[in-house]
């Protein structure tokens, strides 16, 4: 019983661990995309190339964000913070869904 | 971050000083802007568009156009220029050189319009009985890059008829467009032309707004063929996912109106030949 209560944990471990890494990965796809976040016009990000240096490149970004909504409120409606960025507001022009900006928020502040 | 904060302070006050300026005012604020931020630049040069402040691109620009691309455009808008109307008249019959560019875009107190040479190509056609052309490319584009070639070197000196209210109103509604963000991605033109001039989105640079309206119209190699600036301005408005508005119609002749006039005092340099 013991045991299979350990494997179990260490499977449910790491199931999760593989569901995390996997939300920052399709994070990363719907950022990169250039029919989605398409990001790279304008921010260095790891892992991306051909980037543009419209915006500050992309990193450390557990520092500069360490709350995620912060984060998630920067994308949705960059205009809050500054109405003149260029920016564009994801979330309220509805280019991006809630749930990817869900998904570009973990892989942004993953970087 | 801080000049990117710098420069958008630069550009709020130079945008929202200019809000009640006068035209004379916002002209200079406007070639300021782009002579103090591109002081590289010598002075005229702004008519080369991205050229202007990229050395790198700009030889390879420079080898182009030894062997024009928008020669034979102009070879055939010679000929179209030319060639008599049915009812025996010809382009010369309206216009009494096909040097026209330092007239155009000029405001039409009577008709309270601005008209662009385009407008006037077109017009002469149908005051004869000809069909009007389409307005972005083909014919128009080669009979315009004709006539722009014989006006290299005319200055740009549109005007603003002091105490006429229309003129005003044309003015400042193409002010208007080019300051207003719009389409979902929600981008206003002096939000890549100005505050992002000289700045990369991917591999492009955005080229400064300053001598945007100099040498139109241009052979781009994207689109294999002429296009007129309002062609260009469809073009950049449909990249944003905004609807674009119809070519000549009362929104993009008031902007060429506006960017045209913000170009006052450089030089003619169409057709041009772009990426
Ligand atoms: C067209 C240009 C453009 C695009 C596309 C763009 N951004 Fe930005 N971004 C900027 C600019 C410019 C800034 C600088 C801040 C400002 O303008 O207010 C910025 C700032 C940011 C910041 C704040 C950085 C900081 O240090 O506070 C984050 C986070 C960010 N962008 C994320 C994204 C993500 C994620 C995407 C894609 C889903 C994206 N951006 C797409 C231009 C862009
Ligand atoms: C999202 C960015 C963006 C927006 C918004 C935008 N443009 Fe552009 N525009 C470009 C890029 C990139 C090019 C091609 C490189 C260059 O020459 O600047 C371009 C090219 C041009 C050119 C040709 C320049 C030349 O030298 O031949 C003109 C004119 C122009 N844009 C005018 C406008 C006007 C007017 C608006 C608003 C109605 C506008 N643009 C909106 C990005 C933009």
């Amino acid at each position: 019983m013991i045991m299979k209560a350990a494997l179990a944990a260490a499977l449910l471990a790491g199931s999760l661990g593989a569901a995390a890494d996997s939300v920052v990965e399709q994070g990363k796809q719907v950022a990169f995309d250039r029919k989605k976040g398409n990001c790279l016009t304008c921010h260095q990000m790891e892992g991306g190339t051909l980037a543009g240096n419209w915006g500050p490149p992309l990193m450390a970004m557990k520092a500069r964000y360490p709350n995620k909504e912060d984060l998630r409120a920067q994308i949705w409606d960059p205009t809050k913070r500054n109405p003149m960025t260029s920016m564009p507001p994801f979330g309220r022009n509805g280019i991006l869904t809630e749930a990817e900006i869900d998904l570009v928020v973990e892989f942004v502040h993953s970087l | 971050m801080k000049t990117l904060t710098q420069l958008t302070l630069a550009l709020s006050v130079a945008v929202s000083g200019a809000a009640f300026a006068s035209p004379e005012a916002d002209q200079k604020a406007f070639q300021k802007f782009y002579e103090s931020r591109f002081s590289q630049v010598a002075e005229g040069d702004f008519i080369n568009g991205v050229y202007s402040i990229l050395p790198a691109a700009r030889e390879q620009w420079e080898a182009i156009e030894e062997f024009p691309p928008y020669e034979p455009e102009v070879e055939i808008g010679e000929e179209l220029y030319n060639t008599a109307f049915a009812n025996g008249k010809s382009f010369a019959d309206c216009f009494d050189t096909p040097a026209q560019r330092e007239n155009y875009p000029y405001w039409d107190a009577d008709r309270e319009m601005v008209v662009t040479m385009e407008r006037a190509i077109n017009e002469c056609r149908t005051a004869n009985g000809e069909k009007a052309w389409g307005w972005k490319k083909g014919k128009i584009a080669a009979l315009s890059a004709y006539m722009s070639y014989e006006s290299r070197g005319q200055e740009i000196s549109v005007t603003i008829p002091e105490g006429d209210e229309g003129a005003l109103a044309a003015y400042n509604a193409g002010k208007e467009m080019f300051y207003t963000k719009r389409g979902q991605l929600n981008f206003s033109c002096s939000d890549c032309h100005m505050y992002g001039a000289g700045l990369n989105a991917r591999a492009d640079t955005m080229s400064p707004a300053f001598g945007h309206a100099s040498h139109w119209p241009v052979y781009r190699s994207k689109w294999q063929a002429m296009g007129t600036l309002h062609r260009r301005f469809g073009g950049c408005n449909t990249n944003i996912r905004a609807k674009p508005f119809k070519a000549q119609g009362p929104e993009y002749s008031n902007l060429e109106y506006f960017l045209t006039y913000m170009s006052n005092g450089l030089e003619f340099n169409g057709p041009g030949a772009r990426k």
